[in-house]
């Protein structure tokens, strides 16, 4: 059982059905099973006339192309190991990961990816060769080591009598354990490590989880997401080759919108975030519609508010209800979906991080099957999944088919399945840290399993869940998740742990509160000159007061109202490490990089001055100084015993 | 020393190797009534290389990328393009010849579509006539096909896929410039003029467009002719450099000689005239 076994059945099953799509030159290209095969052996052919030896690793980096994911397929067929990079990391990340998984070859999308190669090929002593997709820009660069990727093919084919025993040999010769990937996580501490996932640990996840959902060979994907990421992984090459359906590449990144509408997928996933955007957008959006439309969205948005939901879980709902939904689908949602790309989902997933209730409820009351699950790079994604008709935004369903969940004292998550990785590569110690003998993988999250229902939920990341002062429950990732529920607020970072309060950092979102100031008159000319505005202070102090309120009512996480915050002068971003790539606040840096703010949010003062560093796209670094205004929501407690 | 000028396969001190001539210009003097605005000048532009010409305001630069582009006739002089002596032409003429330009107020039709403009770029290359193209069957739909071939190339070469059906009217001017470019490309053009390429783009659009003029030269072997203000991008990307003042040539070289040039100095710092 292999990838590369799974795809020859699929050649042999149904060869001239569509594989790979690409919108190229304008056009959505197509590859056949078949074609796909074939342009998968010229490439490994290729590989072996460049010297790849079993266990070798070959590096992926550039964004999704039906040539990129072939190119994995094609390391697999010469017994190597597939790596696949972030594409936006800068030059050092991608040497780091290179260096440690001692690349032998890389294949890079385009002469972007060739130049960051090229400034850290000196430090890589292992990696021998690079190979390239798009040639454009780089014929005058020296070739020793740098091979197009049409012509390393041509080699390949041109060597095909000569080398195809061999590689028939060493395809063959792959079993469920030998290594399928190698994925680095991005690490929200420390440095990636690289997750070893087996063809068993892939096939098995991909098999359970697409009967799961009944997936079958007639789905379209999308393919957007990193390709270094496990979703993309498990979605993109294992349930793509175990079910036999279409993997559909965009023309490029921003093109993404228009070519997802053109695709229509059934099968989509993407981050709370992206769904996020674009229901601000479509809110955005229907401010400057005319009066009859917005008076038909809003008329029919309530009704799918109110009975959309039901319809879509099977509920029992009133016939007039239910004809009135049909004429809202025929006159709103329909051609909302249509816009939105989203026509023809039949299962749709968000996972990652919280989803705010309105905005899922949103999705699911237009009639998309959006649903939430919960995984891991170390688990091949699926631990747990939502199942149809038992679909809610605060949970993350019950355990996937093959997974054994188990919550231990400290509240954190356990499971056991046959997706469980194999090895951190050249990490011990980190491997039995995190498995034990019997198959046990902690998770690092808290959670607990709902009574009655059987649905996980999720608190926490199990070492940010502490303890304040006075013994309560610390949990800053739940009291962050309903502030960022607010579309004003893109990012926030609680702090509380052993202290005897909670504050709180907040970033703005450009994109809303710029809106909203360009609709009241509200000049400004900078980021940081928006985010320190006096109104944007009070209807930011009006969220964290609403948020303050619902968690008042829980016993449990009473303890992490938040009583001052402030608002920062800078969008929290990767290229200064403040988040990881996949956009998980990184809450040792922050504490460590402004901990004179979190001195002046403790220590009573009303404004602080501070110079922060910060990194541009192209690695420059620069300064930018700013004075912040400190809010109170909760008054200090000698105040209330003042009043008192 | 105009024939030893001639020889392709000299290398320039960076290591390019230059092509032949593809362009001799040879005492071109233009008068607009008493006004002389270009002087007795003489230079060349050789197959594959990217050409600027630079000087401080009213120079006559602009003129003489209109006397190359042969919308000026030069009262004097002679202007010889790929071997032969070239009179006074209409513009679509010129165009034929393989002479394509951007202008320095970019001029694009606003309500047609980014796609529809580029298109337009390839009527010296439409063979169909009028009648065929009405009636919109074989030989003109088949042409139209392998146009659109040719213009999607150009755009993913350009990068704007995401603005193909967008009018041009929505773009933002770094955009506009990318269009622009990409419709002169679209003609295929043998000598690439550029008018100020860069004017009133920030740091980073103009990082891109160095880039794309580079790649252009690269992938395509486009002869690239550009007038340019900003002295960091002409001094990058070019291979030779010729410096005008008051309609006369002061310097024409390397970006290092002529950076190094004693008249060109005085042109942009500035000297006491006697």
């Amino acid at each position: 059982m292999s990838i590369p076994r799974l795809l020859a059945r699929n050649v042999d099953a149904y060869g001239s059905e569509p594989a790979y799509r690409e919108k190229d030159l304008g056009i959505w290209q197509v590859w056949s099973w078949s074609e796909a095969a074939a342009e998968i052996e010229a490439l490994a052919l290729g590989f072996l006339t460049l010297g790849a030896q079993p266990g070798d690793t070959i590096a992926i980096l550039g964004r999704n192309r039906p040539a990129l994911y072939w190119a994995m397929v094609a390391a697999q067929r010469v017994g190597a190991v597939p790596v696949p990079l972030y594409q936006d990391s800068v030059a050092e990340e991608i040497a780091f990961v290179l260096d440690h998984c001692e690349a032998r070859f890389v294949v890079a999308g385009d002469q972007e990816q060739v130049d960051k190669l090229i400034d850290v090929k000196d430090d890589l002593p292992v990696l021998a060769h690079i190979v390239y997709l798009d040639p454009r820009g780089l014929r005058k660069y020296d070739h020793t080591h740098l091979t197009a990727y049409a012509t390393l093919q041509d080699a390949g084919r041109a060597a095909r009598d000569d080398l195809m025993p061999e590689l028939v040999r060493r395809t063959d010769g792959l079993g469920p354990d030998d290594t399928c990937v190698m994925l680095y996580t991005s690490g929200t501490t420390g440095k990636p490590k690289g997750v070893v996932l087996s063809n068993r640990n892939i096939i098995e996840t991909a098999k359970n989880s697409a009967e799961f959902d009944r997936l079958r060979r007639d789905e379209e994907v999308l393919a957007y997401l990193p390709m270094a990421w496990v979703g993309d992984f498990i979605f993109s090459i294992g349930q793509a080759m175990w079910c036999g359906f279409c993997v559909n590449c965009p023309e490029s990144e921003d093109t993404m919108m228009t070519d997802l509408r053109e695709i229509g997928p059934t099968y989509y996933f993407a981050p709370p975030r992206v769904f996020e955007s674009q229901l601000t957008s479509v809110m955005i959006r229907m401010e400057d519609a005319g009066a009859l439309k917005k008076w038909l969205f809003d008329r029919f948005m309530a009704l799918a508010r109110r009975v959309g939901g039901p319809i879509l879980d099977g509920a029992p709902v009133a016939a007039s209800d239910r004809l009135a939904y049909r004429l809202g689908d025929l006159l709103v949602y329909g051609p909302l979906k249509n816009t939105l790309g989203f026509s023809r989902v039949r299962v749709g997933y968000t996972a990652g991080e919280a989803i705010g209730p309105e905005i899922f409820d949103f999705y699911r009351s237009l009639g998309i099957n959006l649903k939430q699950l919960y995984g891991q790079t170390e688990a091949s994604v699926f631990i747990t999944q939502q199942r149809d008709g038992e679909v809610r935004s605060d949970t993350v369903g019950t355990p996937t088919p093959g997974v054994e969940l188990r919550i231990d004292e400290s509240r954190e998550v356990f499971y056991r399945s046959p997706g469980v990785f194999v090895r951190y590569h050249k990490n011990p110690e980190s491997t039995a840290s995190t498995k034990d003998g019997e198959g046990w993988v902690a998770t690092g999250d808290a959670g607990f399993i709902e009574e009655g229902t059987g649905h996980l939920r999720i608190i926490d990341r199990a070492k940010d869940v502490g303890a304040m002062a006075d013994g309560s429950l610390f949990a800053p990732k739940f009291v962050e998740n309903k502030l960022k529920f607010y579309p004003d607020i893109l990012e926030a970072v609680v702090f509380g742990n052993g202290r005897d309060r909670c504050c709180a950092f907040i970033n703005i979102d450009l994109t809303a509160v710029g809106n909203w100031a360009e609709r009241n008159n509200i000049a400004y000319s900078s980021y940081q000159e928006l985010s320190q505005h006096p109104r944007v202070l009070d209807t930011i102090a009006g969220h964290v007061a609403a948020v303050n309120d619902s968690i008042a009512g829980d016993e449990m996480l009473s303890g992490c109202r938040i009583h001052r915050f402030l608002v920062l002068h800078k969008e929290l971003d990767a290229d200064d490490g403040e988040l990881t790539r996949t956009r998980k606040v990184r809450r040792r840096i922050i504490e460590d990089k402004f901990s004179d703010l979190i001195t002046a949010l403790y220590d009573g003062s009303d404004r602080v001055s501070t110079v922060t560093e910060v990194t541009y796209e192209d690695g420059r670094k620069g300064a930018i100084s700013a004075t912040l205004e400190i809010r109170d929501v909760i008054p200090a407690p000698a105040d209330r015993m003042a009043a008192q | 020393m105009n024939v030893a000028r001639n020889v392709a396969g000299e290398v320039t001190a960076d290591g390019r190797t230059l092509g032949g001539t593809l362009m001799d210009l040879r005492n071109i003097t233009l008068r607009f009534g008493g006004v002389t605005a270009i002087k007795d000048i003489s230079f060349d532009i050789r197959e594959g290389e990217i050409r600027a010409i630079i000087g401080p305001n009213g120079a006559g630069k602009s003129s003489m990328l209109n006397v190359i582009s042969g919308f000026y006739n030069p009262q004097e002089g002679e202007v010889w393009f790929r071997g032969d002596r070239r009179g006074p032409m209409r513009p679509y003429q010129v165009a034929r010849l393989g002479i394509a330009r951007t202008f320095q107020n970019i001029a694009l039709f606003d309500g047609m579509s980014v796609l529809d403009n580029i298109m337009t770029g390839r009527l010296t290359h439409t063979r169909s006539g009028l009648l065929d193209q009405a009636i919109w069957w074989g030989k003109a739909q088949r042409e139209e096909n392998a146009h659109r071939e040719k213009v999607e190339e150009i755009i993913d070469f350009l990068e704007i896929q995401r603005i193909r059906k967008t009018p041009v009217g929505r773009l933002p001017y770094g955009l506009k410039k990318r269009v622009e470019l990409a419709r002169a490309l679209a003609a295929e053009p043998k000598l690439l003029l550029l008018d100020e390429p860069m004017a009133g783009m920030n740091v980073e659009e103009k990082e891109d467009m160095s880039r794309y003029i580079l790649d252009v030269n690269d992938e395509f072997g486009t002869t690239v002719a550009l007038i340019e203000h900003d002295m960091g991008v002409v001094m990058d990307l070019s291979d030779r450099v010729v410096v005008m003042d008051y309609g006369r040539k002061i310097g024409d070289g390397t970006p290092s000689e002529v950076r190094n040039n004693q008249a060109v100095i005085d042109a942009y710092l500035g000297v006491a005239h006697d």
